[in-house]
């Protein structure tokens, strides 16, 4: 261990303003007293959906399409949380049916 | 009374939207909580970590972070970066939670991807009180990542069995809230530009890179296309 106690609390605590940080600022820059400017609330109704697009995408990162088993197995099962959940609508079902299929392929196919 | 029954039915109504994250973090938390101790750091380093930061993938850098130089202001900025995606989140949910009072401020602590998706798309009944609801599902996040990482600091090797694929469980409930989202509107450009600018990004900029500028791409599509985008909101 290179850093000393102090110089790992300093470290930890750096992290946790910067998440505080990027959690509170739009709160801050914006309070309540003040009416919101108008350009903010377009941004509020329609970044939700652009934010879980990201999300999803995110989710994906880590997944490799020029090496193993190259994102097939991801595709499959994403593509049965899909068609399960408009199939049925039930949000757990969805989950659980293509998370399981995703273990199966995982650890028995791929 | 009254209170404890409103309580009581905020609870109920949350906890099964939590249960895919209860997979998840229970599952991801003990492999945080492993990973920090065979990283050679003790128990209370996890656990102190979760119940602080609370934002699963920093936790997993910050674990190099301890392990690296100290540098306190790249640590800042690494950190900022990595989480700039809450700022959208903080966009969106401004009027939901401050409408929350007092409970804001645990909700908007406690703002990680998972509890962001399911607060800012769920249709609460309206029985149930709106701000109890956020926040008991943001409170049961917290926990289940908070047990995960300690069962995993303390028990560590003993309870990693062969979870290989689980961790497909997040991914599923993002996939699942977008689709719902997507159902319930009316236009699916946001959706789309969120979707494509994050692609494109991913594999232009590549992991370490690509959340930055696809936050970037998507404000500016939305402030240069905000009238046609309005208008299309409206319509129907």
């Amino acid at each position: 261990m290179t850093m000393t106690m102090l110089q790992q609390i300093i470290t930890v605590c750096m992290v946790i303003l910067g998440t505080i940080a990027t959690r509170f600022l739009p709160f801050l820059l914006f309070p309540s007293k003040k009416p919101t400017p108008k350009y903010v609330q377009y941004l509020g109704k329609m970044l939700p959906s652009a934010a879980l697009g990201l999300l999803v995408i995110y989710s994906f990162k880590d997944v490799s399409i020029l090496s193993g088993a190259h994102g097939i197995p991801e595709l499959i099962a994403t593509a049965a949380v899909v068609l399960l959940h408009l199939w049925k609508r039930q949000m757990l079902l969805s989950i659980a049916g293509g998370t399981v299929l995703y273990m199966l392929l995982l650890q028995f196919v791929f | 009374m009254a209170r404890k029954h409103t309580l009581t039915r905020a609870l109920r109504a949350a906890f099964p939207y939590t249960i895919p994250i209860l997979t998840g973090f229970i599952f991801l938390g003990i492999a945080f909580g492993y990973y920090m101790n065979t990283a050679g750091f003790g128990a209370v380093y996890p656990i102190v970590i979760s119940a602080t930061v609370f934002a699963g993938s920093m936790e997993f850098v910050t674990v190099s972070l301890l392990l690296s130089a100290f540098d306190p202001v790249r640590v800042l900025i690494l950190t900022l970066m990595i989480n700039a995606r809450h700022l959208f989140y903080g966009l969106s949910m401004l009027d939901k939670y401050r409408a929350a009072g007092r409970k804001q401020y645990a909700l908007i602590y406690g703002m990680c991807d998972e509890t962001f998706s399911i607060n800012c798309t769920v249709d609460i009944p309206p029985v149930v009180d709106k701000g109890w609801f956020m926040l008991f599902v943001t409170i049961l996040n917290y926990l289940y990542w908070l047990f995960g990482t300690a069962v995993g600091a303390v028990l560590g090797s003993l309870v990693v069995i062969n979870t290989e694929g689980l961790s497909f469980v997040l991914t599923a409930l993002f996939v699942v809230i977008f689709l719902e989202q997507w159902l319930k509107e009316k236009a699916h450009h946001s959706a789309l530009l969120g979707l494509g600018a994050t692609l494109l990004c991913l594999l232009l900029f590549g992991k370490e890179n690509f959340i930055l500028p696809a936050m970037l791409i998507i404000l500016a599509c939305l402030t240069a296309f905000k009238k046609p985008l309005e208008k299309a909101g409206e319509r129907i």
